[in-house]
């Protein structure tokens, strides 16, 4: 059996009239490295901030390594690391001030741990006079992640640590996080690119507080209806308007130089395939595709978006 | 005019420099009328910088632009009328609300009064904001205010608009919606100028510009960069160019 790391029992969350999260209810394992997955104002840094001790929910319970997120705080400070998104770092300490500040706070030393952030602090290292205040944004981001490990957590949260930032950047941030995660250090990041969910063991799909579907995203669960790729020559832009008017057509949208068309059924494929032949564009090419996890994220936003109607969404 | 072909953005040996440092060394480039034209960039690589010059809001230290048919010397506010623009952080009025938003940006361009007044229900209806048109700003969801912004950049029907990381923090679909509006005002014969991290959405674009380190490391369309660098998608082709600094 997996020993559970951090649980979230029916955690429920509003702010005034906005339910910001919503029988949230989930495990992370010892040692995974977790994804919570979503736009803005799906819930995350809500979800971080009760788990951290930060917050309080109206109602259900976190736990954390076995404590309480609300009746033993003081532990829960102890073991975890939290970079929230707007780093809190110290703009007018330097570098070095800044790390040898957090590692005061939690009563141990630079040098103490200074095997577990040397990957990531030396890369920083030559600037470890100037002022936080003065670091490159890329800077900035390894030094807050090195913050956030002085102390040795055993759980690290990382709140939306990539956004904003250039796809080399994102890509060496995780590189980081996986040499972390062979520490033993158990990982929850939230991040809106799908395609960093795919690095994650398991991740869960986020959207205005409830957790739409937890998965293993090397196993995205095959759906019910017939997906097709659509490429061409042409913008592959001009073929939406064709596919939405076909009542067979459930969905069809944009996907990097594809078209990702789903239809209703099975039986329809045959016509929807010769309608395309009366297209006559020789550089089409149309092929029936496995989804990825952003056709099942957009297969689940458009269900629970059918089955609201649009002034609820606007209350938030 | 100082051009009369087909290039409504024409960059010659564009240098800016902030003291010893070089952000832009020796741009040189055009946009096509009515293209896609994606600008990519790591952080730091000088696109705000560009940005901000092609927009009239900063001087270069050297070289030729012309923009929309004029120069970026002398004729600033003459290219400030002619483009849209929209960034991350959109400026919109959180506490007017989203007509009253719509008609102050079309004052400022100098709109009719009544103009303004029958393009407005226009918008609002094709954005399905009918309902909402008398809500404020900050109580309307981020999808919506995006698209919004993005209406209001080209709601007096600029020649180009700038999109500095139009997209962030929405889902999916909102993101996809974005950019059927882009395609759309394309369509309309609006020049599309855009910046972002997402490199699924290079892929929109008619032609991909890559900055590293202040110099322009690649330009071409999507297929022909993704041959070149033997690369599946944008993505591999931007981290080998940007990497390689």
């Amino acid at each position: 059996m997996k020993w559970m790391s951090v649980e979230f029992n029916q955690i429920e969350k509003r702010f005034g009239e906005i339910r910001a999260l919503n029988q949230v209810d989930f495990s992370v394992c010892d040692g995974e490295l977790f994804g919570l997955i979503g736009p803005d104002g799906a819930g995350k840094s809500t979800l971080f901030r009760i788990m951290v001790s930060l917050l309080v929910p109206d109602s259900g319970s976190c736990m954390v390594n076995g404590f309480d997120v609300k009746k033993d705080y003081r532990e829960i400070r102890k073991i975890i690391g939290y970079m929230p998104g707007r780093f809190s770092l110290y703009m007018d300490l330097s570098v070095e001030e800044n790390l040898n500040f957090y590692a005061g706070v939690f009563g141990t030393t630079v040098d103490a741990n200074y095997d577990l952030i040397r990957d990531i602090y030396i890369q920083i290292e030559p600037f470890r006079k100037r002022l936080a205040g003065k670091l490159s944004g890329g800077m900035k981001q390894k030094l807050a992640l090195s913050c956030a490990l002085i102390h040795r957590p055993s759980v690290l949260v990382l709140d939306e640590p990539t956004t904003g930032v250039d796809a080399v950047s994102r890509l060496e941030f995780w590189e980081m996080l996986e040499k972390i995660r062979r520490e033993g250090i158990t990982i929850l990041v939230s991040t809106p690119y799908m395609d960093e969910a795919a690095r994650c063991d398991r991740i869960a799909l986020l959207q205005k507080g409830e957790v739409l579907e937890i998965m293993d995203p090397s196993v995205v669960p095959a759906g019910e209806f017939p997906l097709f790729s659509l490429r061409s020559g042409r913008r592959p832009y001009n073929y939406l308007e064709h596919f939405r008017s076909l009542e067979s057509c459930r969905s069809a949208w944009l996907f990097g130089d594809e078209l990702h068309v789903t239809l209703q059924r099975e039986t329809d494929v045959s016509d929807v395939e010769a309608g395309l032949r009366k297209l006559k564009d020789e550089s089409m090419e149309w092929n029936r595709i496995e989804r990825s996890i952003e056709d099942r994220f957009m297969e689940l936003l458009q269900e629970a978006d059918s089955s609201k109607n649009l002034f609820e969404v606007n209350e938030r | 005019m100082i051009e009369s072909n087909d290039h409504i953005i024409e960059v010659r040996g564009l240098v800016k420099k902030f003291g010893d440092f070089v952000a832009n060394d020796h741009l040189t480039f055009h946009v096509k009328k009515g293209e896609i034209f994606g600008f990519l960039g790591a952080n730091g690589a000088g696109k705000t910088t560009a940005i901000r010059i092609l927009c009239g809001l900063s001087y270069p230290t050297s070289g030729f632009i012309s923009v929309a048919g004029h120069d970026v010397y002398r004729e600033r506010e003459k290219i400030k009328r002619k483009i849209g623009y929209m960034s991350q952080k959109f400026s919109l009025y959180e506490d007017l609300t989203v007509v009253e938003n719509i008609r102050l940006y079309a004052g400022i361009y100098g709109l009719g009064r009544k103009y303004i007044r029958s393009r407005e229900s226009q918008l609002l209806k094709r954005l399905q904001l009918e309902e909402i048109g008398n809500r404020l700003i900050r109580e309307i969801p981020l999808g919506w205010k995006q698209k919004l912004a993005f209406s209001v950049a080209i709601f007096h029907k600029p020649a180009i608009v700038f999109l500095d990381e139009p997209t962030g923090g929405v889902d999916p679909i909102t993101r996809r919606q974005f950019w059927e509006m882009i395609h759309g005002a394309t369509r309309e014969g609006i020049t599309v100028f855009v910046t972002t991290h997402y490199m699924d959405e290079a892929e929109y674009c008619d032609r991909v510009c890559i900055m590293v380190d202040g110099k322009i490391e690649a330009l071409d369309r999507p297929a022909v960069l993704k041959a070149t660098y033997q690369s599946r998608n944008m993505n591999e082709v931007f981290v080998k160019l940007a990497r390689k600094s």
